[in-house]
C-alpha cells in the first residue's frame, strides 16, 4: 500500500534541543487525520518540520512524502511536490497584492512542475471563482497580502491560497485559533470543500471544537513529541471530557514505534 | 538516523554552495550588460589641462562663448576640494589618469543620419535593447524617442522628423549647441551653476555630449524622450550634460537608462542634469540607473557623481524626479527642485538598492522659494549583502514661501545582518505657515516572510524579489508604463545572492 505520508521514527528539533521524539505517523491519500495534544508536546514543530522552516533539524528517521525523502527538498521543492501549510499565523506582505501573490505562487509552482504559466485570464476567472465560494469579496484579492486582514479574514486566505494551489498534503496548523464561530464554520466548509479521495489532510488543533466541522478519519493524541494514542473520532469527545494530563506524564511509557489507523 | 542527517547535512551545503556561487555570480553573468563592444576609438591622452578643454572644444566646433564658459569653470574646479561630507569612502580619485574624451572613430566626419551609424555601434545597442531604427520600434507600442550616448559622443537620435512637427527639439547637446545657440547660451547653467560643486565645476569644463529637448509653448509631448548612456572604453570619465526646458503649459516625460562594461577597474561618471520648466509646464524625468556595480568584493564598478536639478521657475511649473537606483560601485546623487514660481511643486520617487559593497548616498532638495508650492518625497532604501545606503534629504522653506507644504516619507529595507541604511533628513522651515511632515521606517525582511513564500513555491530568490517590490510599489508606479516592468525585474536581478 502507498502512503501519502509515511513518517517513522522521527526525531527533530531545534538546535540541541529535542522536541519531536521517534514520531511515527503514515497518512493515506483521501484521509484526515488530526493531531491534539497540550501546548508544547510538538505539534506545531512537526508541521515546521514537514515544510521545512529553517532553524529546525531532522536528527533522525523518515518522512516520506510519496516515497521521497522530504528532508533532501528544499521548502519549495515540498511545495511544487504537493505540500502545503495552512499557518497558524500567516505572514503580512506590504505593498504585494492578495492577487499577485497568488498568482505568483500558482505560477512557481506549474513551473516546478514543468507546465506553462496559467494565462491572466484564466488565472483571473479561477481566483474569483475560488475567493466567492469561501464567501470572500472580489476587493479581498486586491488587499495587500494579509495586511490589516482580521484574524478570520486572515485564515479565510490560507485556504483561499489552498483551495487554488490544490495540494496532495494539506496541514493545517491550529487554523481554529483566534476564530470565532461564524468564522470557524466558513473555514470548516472550505476545508470540506476541498476533501478528496486523492488529497490528506493533517489537522492539528488543541479543541475538539474545529474537529466537529472538520470530521477526522483518524485522531491521533501528541506528547511529549510523541503520538501516544491514536483511535477514532470518539477519542477527540473523550479529551475534550478527560484532558491531557493522563498523556502528559505517561509519554514515555507509550509506545512510539506503532504508526496507527483507523 | 545518521543516514537522514548526512542527507540533510549535505543538501545544506549544497544550498550553502549554491548561494556562494550565485554571490559568486553576481558580478558575472547577472550583469548582462557587462560585455565590451570592439570599435576603433578616437580618444585623446590621459590627463586633464586647458589644452584638453580647448581641444575638446575644438572637436565640437563650439563657439568662443562656450569655450570661455569651459575655461571659466575648469579655473574655479582647480580651486575647489572634493567633498567628502557624503557617507561614502573609496580612493582618491586621480583626475591626472583619466581620458576625458573618447568617441567612436566612425563618428569622426560630423553628425550623420541614423542610416550611416557603424554597424557595430547598432549591435551594442540592440545588446542592451535599445532599437537605434526607427522600423524596429514594435507596432502598436507607443512609441519612445531615443537619444543613445556613447562614452564621449551622441551616436544617434530617433524621431527626430517627427517630433519637429510638433516643434519638439531632441537632439544630442552637441548639435543643439551648433543650431540652437540661443537656447543653449540662455538656460545651460541657469539651474546648476557651474562652480555649484566639485563635479559640477569638473563636468562644466570637460562635457562632451548629452541630450538636449525643448518643449514649445502648449505642446504636449507626443512620445517618451529617452537617453541612454553607454560607457564603453577603458579609463574614461563620462561627463555628459543633459538640458530639458518644457516651455509654458507644455509637457514632456523622459527617460534616462546607463549601462557599462564590467571592469575591474574603477571608472567615474560625472553629469549634470538641468530640468527649466516654466509657466504651468510639467516635467516627468524618470531613471534607471544600472552602471556596473562592481563584482562581489567591490572591485571595479562606476563612480556615480551626479549632479540633477530643476527649477520651476515660473508659476505653477511641476517637476518629478523618479529614479531606480541599482547600479554604481558608488553613487552620490539628490535630483533636486527649485520650487520658485508659486504654486509650483516637486516629487521625488527614489528605490535605491545596494549589494555586495555598493555604497549609495543619495536622496533630494525640495527649495520652496514660492508661495503656495508643495513637495512630496518618497524614498525606498534596500541594502543587501555588506553595502552602505543613505538617504540624505533637504526641504528648505525659505521666509517668502507662505503655506509651503511638504510630505517625506523615507523607508529602509535591511537584507541580512551585514548591511546598513542611513537616514539624514535637514529640515528647515523660515516660514511660520509651512506644513511639514516626515516618516520614516526601517524595516528587515523576516525569515517567516521567507519561509512563508518558499511554503507557496517561490524560491528564496522570488521571494525576496516579490517583498521587495511590494516594498517599493509606490514608486514603481510611478514609472512609465514601458520601463516599470524593466524596473521591476532589475530590483529582482540586483538583489540575486542577497539571501543566503
Amino acid at each position: 500500500m502507498s502512503s501519502l505520508l509515511d513518517i517513522k521514527d522521527l526525531h527533530a528539533g531545534i538546535t540541541d534541543k529535542p522536541i519531536i521524539n521517534g514520531l511515527s505517523l503514515s497518512i493515506n491519500p483521501g484521509e484526515v487525520h488530526a493531531i491534539m495534544g497540550p501546548n508544547g508536546s510538538g505539534k506545531s514543530t512537526l508541521s515546521y518540520v514537514l515544510s521545512g522552516k529553517s532553524g529546525y533539524e531532522v536528527n533522525g528517521g523518515e518522512m516520506l512524502f510519496e516515497g521521497q525523502e522530504l528532508a533532501e527538498m528544499t521548502p519549495e521543492a515540498r511545495a511544487i511536490a504537493g505540500l502545503f501549510l495552512a499557518f497558524q499565523y500567516p505572514l503580512e506582505i506590504p505593498g504585494v497584492t492578495n492577487m499577485t501573490f497568488l498568482k505568483t505562487s500558482l505560477n512557481a509552482i506549474r513551473r516546478g512542475r514543468g507546465e506553462e504559466d496559467m494565462d491572466a485570464a484564466s488565472f483571473l476567472r479561477l481566483a474569483r471563482e475560488k475567493s466567492r465560494a469561501l464567501g470572500m469579496d472580489d476587493d479581498m484579492l486586491r488587499r495587500q497580502l494579509n495586511v490589516g486582514f482580521s484574524g478570520g479574514e486572515k485564515k479565510r486566505n490560507e485556504i483561499l491560497q489552498m483551495a487554488m494551489l490544490e495540494p496532495k498534503l494539506a496541514i493545517l496548523d491550529e487554523t481554529d485559533s483566534g476564530l470565532d464561530i461564524d468564522a470557524l464554520k466558513t473555514v470548516a466548509e472550505g476545508v470540506n470543500a476541498l476533501r478528496s479521495p486523492e488529497r490528506g489532510m493533517l489537522v492539528i488543533t488543541h479543541y475538539q471544537r474545529l474537529l466537529d466541522f472538520i470530521k477526522p478519519d483518524v485522531v491521533h493524541v501528541m506528547a511529549k513529541g510523541q503520538i501516544v494514542k491514536s483511535g477514532g473520532p470518539e477519542l477527540a469527545l473523550e479529551l475534550e471530557k478527560s484532558g491531557y494530563a493522563e498523556y502528559v506524564g505517561g509519554a514515555d511509557a507509550a509506545s512510539a514505534g506503532s504508526p496507527a489507523h483507523a | 538516523m545518521s543516514e537522514a542527517k548526512a542527507s540533510m547535512s549535505e543538501a545544506k551545503a549544497s544550498i550553502d554552495k549554491e548561494t556562494v556561487e550565485q554571490v559568486a555570480q553576481f558580478g558575472g553573468e547577472h550583469y548582462k550588460y557587462g560585455f565590451t563592444t570592439e570599435i576603433d576609438m578616437d580618444r585623446v591622452e590621459n590627463g586633464l589641462s586647458e589644452d584638453i578643454i580647448r581641444f575638446i572644444s575644438a572637436k565640437k566646433e563650439e563657439p568662443q562663448w562656450l569655450l570661455d564658459w569651459r575655461l571659466d569653470a575648469y579655473e574655479r574646479w582647480l580651486t575647489m576640494e572634493e567633498p567628502e561630507w557624503a557617507h561614502v569612502d573609496y580612493p582618491k580619485i586621480d583626475y591626472q589618469d583619466l581620458c576625458y574624451y573618447a568617441a567612436p572613430k566612425s563618428m569622426e566626419d560630423g553628425p550623420k543620419s541614423l542610416d550611416e551609424v557603424d554597424p557595430e555601434l547598432l549591435k551594442t545597442y540592440k545588446k542592451l535593447g535599445i532599437p537605434l531604427i526607427e522600423q524596429e520600434m514594435l507596432a502598436g507600442v507607443r512609441k519612445v524617442a531615443v537619444d543613445a550616448v556613447f562614452d564621449s559622443v551622441s551616436v544617434g537620435t530617433t524621431f527626430r522628423d517627427e517630433l519637429a512637427k510638433d516643434g519638439v527639439i531632441f537632439c544630442s547637446f552637441s548639435e543643439a549647441v551648433k543650431e540652437h545657440p540661443d537656447l543653449v547660451q540662455k538656460y545651460l547653467g541657469s539651474v546648476v551653476p557651474k562652480s555649484d560643486n566639485y563635479f559640477t565645476a569638473l563636468n562644466s569644463a570637460v562635457f562632451s555630449d548629452g541630450s538636449f529637448v525643448y518643449i514649445p509653448p502648449g505642446v504636449r509631448c507626443p512620445m517618451e524622450l529617452s537617453t541612454y548612456f553607454r560607457i564603453n572604453e577603458a579609463n574614461t570619465g563620462q561627463f555628459e550634460r543633459t538640458l530639458v526646458i518644457a516651455d509654458k503649459g507644455s509637457y514632456v516625460s523622459y527617460l534616462e537608462g546607463c549601462t557599462a562594461p564590467m571592469r575591474d577597474e574603477n571608472q567615474l561618471h560625472a553629469a549634470v542634469v538641468e530640468l527649466v520648466a516654466l509657466e504651468d509646464a510639467e516635467i516627468k524625468y524618470s531613471t534607471v540607473q544600472n552602471w556596473y556595480p562592481g563584482d562581489a568584493d567591490g572591485k571595479g564598478g562606476i563612480y556615480n557623481f551626479v549632479t540633477k536639478r530643476g527649477d520651476c521657475r515660473e508659476d505653477r511649473a511641476r517637476i518629478s524626479w523618479t529614479q531606480v537606483e541599482t547600479g554604481s560601485a558608488v553613487t552620490w546623487k539628490y535630483p533636486s527642485c527649485i520650487l520658485r514660481g508659486d504654486g509650483s511643486s516637486g516629487e521625488f520617487y527614489s528605490i535605491a538598492i545596494s549589494n555586495n559593497l555598493q555604497q549609495v548616498d543619495s536622496g533630494t532638495k525640495m527649495i520652496h522659494l514660492g508661495k503656495n508650492t508643495s513637495s512630496k518625497i518618497i524614498s525606498k532604501g534596500i541594502s543587501a549583502g555588506r553595502s552602505s545606503n543613505c538617504y540624505r534629504g533637504q526641504v528648505s522653506v525659505h521666509p517668502k514661501a507662505a503655506n509651503a507644504r511638504n510630505f517625506t516619507q523615507c523607508d529602509s529595507l535591511l537584507i541580512g545582518d551585514k548591511c546598513a541604511a542611513h537616514t539624514v533628513p535637514y529640515i528647515e522651515a523660515k516660514n511660520l505657515s509651512a506644513l511639514l511632515e516626515h516618516e520614516a521606517t526601517t524595516s528587515k525582511i523576516s525569515d517567516d516572510q521567507l519561509f512563508f513564500c518558499q511554503q507557496r513555491g517561490l524560491d528564496a530568490e522570488e521571494a525576496v524579489a516579490l517583498i521587495v517590490n511590494g516594498f517599493c510599489r509606490d514608486v514603481l508606479q510611478n514609472l512609465p508604463m514601458e520601463f516599470a516592468v524593466e524596473a521591476q525585474q532589475l530590483v529582482g536581478i540586483s538583489l540575486e545572492g542577497s539571501v543566503g
